[in-house]
């Protein structure tokens, strides 16, 4: 007798498993919630490993101040459902703190800065694991991060120090200081998300479908027209049906044009798409070729 | 729709990345900003077409130096199937991240290059593949096109490859010539090779039947305790764990390890609905009828299915830090949720793993070694030999110091 697991339930119980062996393996672990689709699948899976116990982990949220309202409240109601405790660490108290300097130009992006946050806010509550949402087919150098990615005492990443991750058998033996950085999603893509979130019937904030907004387009990117972003008079604003492809700061993620209100219209437009979540959607991978590894060598999850 | 995880062995002479890279390009897994950012690069390089091998060298060190370190995981879905690439290096040097990337496939493309044959790479790999006793292997031909499409190249490297294959006792081996630089037989079959009359490799790949094991005893290894801090759940005490084989169903009469202890299961939970049955890669959480105490780490299985209870085994070993290990050295040994104190006691001889000879090892075991060793650990492990049940014959040493995973251990 034996009964075969589909695609998802495999990567749902990989998932699971991987969840439990933070429980089983850490004294303080935290789970990084930034109120995008990848964080929201996070949580549903922690609560199929958990409950009806407690999550072994506090939700913690690293506010850069550019987030989507929407998502702020979706954030609040989703805590406020399921009981468990929320920790938010701002990067504006950080910036003030620390003397940091914010980023100029058109589309001050403060994603290199929350990197700051992330580290102080490890420090002061000594957490010896964050669980983030991240995907190894979202660009190249995460494709070659573990499932336990261990970080030195600046969060930094060591591409070539990484552990061998063999079998199911996870290490995340660290020494105090140290702190490993979770993926329980890796092996997930963009469209692994999206069926799941549809087969499972999890709630997402309203602006990952159409909706009307104010829109700025800006070297072929649309951009949502908020106090956060400079604008100019030359500046062009119309109004658009769109919604989100990825949930990140309002001035470093983009929107794409689409009239898709369900599930099924969403994941028939990604499936359809030419060009890739991070291509689409994300202006701070266009810097450089190495963006995200550099990022992630300074610390970035 | 399934799922099927298989690792490419070859080196970039192979054409191992230009496969992954026609893969995924030919299945459409490219995006059209993807591909734009590899046409910039490959212009770099001063290729005249896109290298497609670019696509898999996410490190700027590969990137610069034109070569695989490290193992990249790459994804694509056809409507059949989804399948995971453990892409990783295939020089001699890198035998650990093939080791790696090996320990989770269920399927292995060994590349061979039609204009050497059979090499002692291709014997290397092979030996991984039969060691790790990976159930599927694919002998992929490349570079046809070199060869003119010639079906005598073809005939003559898989009759070398039939000797390796008895040898080594690979059941399942599937032939095929290719050129993943043209694209033949790749997608589909090519005319250029219309005298082949087998399906093309991924037709190939998404009708290869995944068996997880053939061993179907029940292991299972708690992860961790949930017991909810609710009054009117105080009784609740709930095992959390993923069923590594086998199946578990309500009632069945259990024993614990270490402990020994009896007893049956009262109730088996997946995703908090009670399941009369639960099966293996399942995660669930499993209820006790009497209330003994278990902690992370303990092994719950059927008492008419034990596994071997000892604290001295043999290993065979690949070892995977720049640090040497001597007989006599200490570590934690992880196997399934559990960690014990481990020491290796003995080592009784190195493997070549070019030639499957046995050296009578001297001294220091260094980076890439494999070994075969006697390990004693602090208590009893519950565990199978690696050969009949891998999912619970496998187990890591760490070092204490370091904490580096350093060795990689098939238990025998």
């Amino acid at each position: 007798m034996s009964y075969q697991l589909d695609y998802l339930e495999q990567l749902e119980s990989e998932a699971i498993y991987i969840l439990r062996e933070v429980a089983g393996q850490f004294d303080r672990p935290a789970l990084l919630f930034s109120g995008g689709k990848d964080s929201i699948t996070l949580v549903h899976l922690a609560l199929k490993a958990f409950r009806p116990g407690a999550f072994p982990f506090p939700l913690v949220h690293i506010d850069t101040g550019h987030n989507f309202p929407e998502a702020l409240a979706f954030r609040d109601e989703l805590v406020e459902k399921i009981g468990e405790r929320l920790i938010v660490r701002k990067v504006a108290d950080t910036i003030k703190k620390k003397g940091l300097k914010e980023k100029s130009g058109k589309l001050a992006s403060r994603n290199a800065l929350q990197t700051f946050t992330l580290l102080d806010t490890i420090e002061e509550f000594e957490f010896d694991a964050c669980i983030g949402g991240a995907r190894r087919d979202e660009e190249k150098a995460r494709a070659k991060e573990r499932i336990f990615s261990v970080r030195d005492e600046f969060g930094g990443w060591e591409p070539r120090k990484q552990r061998p991750e063999l079998w199911n058998l996870y290490n995340g033996k660290i020494n105090k200081g140290e702190n490993v950085r979770v993926f329980p999603i890796s092996n997930w893509t963009e469209l692994d998300v999206w069926n799941y979130i549809k087969r499972e019937n999890i709630e997402l904030p309203a602006i990952y479908f159409s909706h009307e907004r104010e829109i700025l387009e800006y070297e072929g990117q649309l951009i949502a027209a908020s106090e956060h972003i400079k604008l100019e008079a030359s500046d062009i604003i119309t109004r658009k049906r769109v919604r989100y492809r990825t949930v990140g700061d309002m001035t470093c993620t983009a929107a794409v044009e689409s009239r898709a209100i369900t599930l099924d219209e969403v994941i028939a437009e990604i499936t359809a798409t030419r060009i890739s979540e991070r291509g689409e959607t994300r202006i701070d991978d266009r810097i450089s070729e190495a963006a995200m590894e550099d990022r992630k060598i300074n610390g970035y999850f | 729709m399934d799922l099927l995880r298989f690792i490419t062995a070859g080196s970039v002479d192979d054409g191992k990345s230009t496969l992954i890279g026609r893969l995924l390009y030919d299945s459409k897994s490219i995006l059209a900003d993807q591909l734009e950012t590899l046409k910039k690069q490959s212009k770099t390089n001063e290729h005249a077409d896109i290298d497609l091998a670019l696509l898999t060298d996410g490190l700027r060190a590969e990137r610069e130096q034109g070569i695989t370190i490290d193992v990249a995981y790459k994804y694509f879905s056809t409507p059949v199937r989804k399948f995971i690439i453990a892409d990783a290096p295939g020089h001699i040097q890198y035998t650990r991240n093939m080791i790696t990337g090996a320990s989770n496939s269920d399927c292995i493309i060994i590349l061979i290059d039609a204009r050497n044959g059979v090499i002692e790479q291709t014997r290397r790999h092979s030996i991984i593949a039969s060691l790790l006793k990976i159930p599927h292997v694919i002998v992929a031909i490349n570079k046809m096109d070199m060869v003119g499409y010639d079906k005598n190249v073809f005939t003559k490297i898989v009759s070398q490859y039939q000797d390796v294959a008895r040898e080594l006792q690979l059941e399942d081996v599937y032939y095929i010539p290719i050129s993943a630089l043209k694209g033949d037989n790749i997608i589909t079959n090519s005319l250029n090779l219309a005298w082949f009359e087998g399906n093309s490799l991924l037709t190939h790949l998404e009708n290869i039947e995944v068996i997880k094991s053939k061993n179907s005893v029940s292991r299972f290894s708690v992860q961790y305790v949930i017991r909810p801090q609710a009054e009117e759940l105080h009784d609740y005490r709930g095992y959390a764990g993923k069923i590594s084989s086998g199946t578990y169903s309500k009632g069945d009469e259990v024993r614990v390890f270490p402990s020994s202890i009896s007893t049956s299961i009262k109730q088996i939970e997946v995703n908090q609905k009670e399941v009369q049955t639960a099966y293996a890669g399942q995660s669930v959480t499993i209820h006790l009828q009497d209330d003994i105490d278990i902690s992370r780490g303990d092994v719950i299985v059927r008492s008419n299915e034990l596994p071997k209870i000892q604290n001295e085994f043999e290993v065979l070993m690949c070892w995977m830090d720049s640090n040497e290990l001597n007989a006599g050295n200490r570590y934690i040994l992880q196997h399934g949720s559990r960690r014990v104190k481990a020491l290796v006691r003995d080592i009784q001889y190195k493997l070549d793993v070019n030639t499957l000879s046995q050296e009578s090892y001297p001294g220091a075991v260094k980076l890439n070694d494999v070994v075969k060793a006697t390990i004693k650990t602090a208590e009893p492990l519950a565990f199978d030999s690696y050969l009949e049940l891998p999912v619970n014959g496998s187990a890591i040493l760490i070092d204490q110091t370091s904490n580096m995973t350093v060795g990689a251990c098939l238990i025998q």
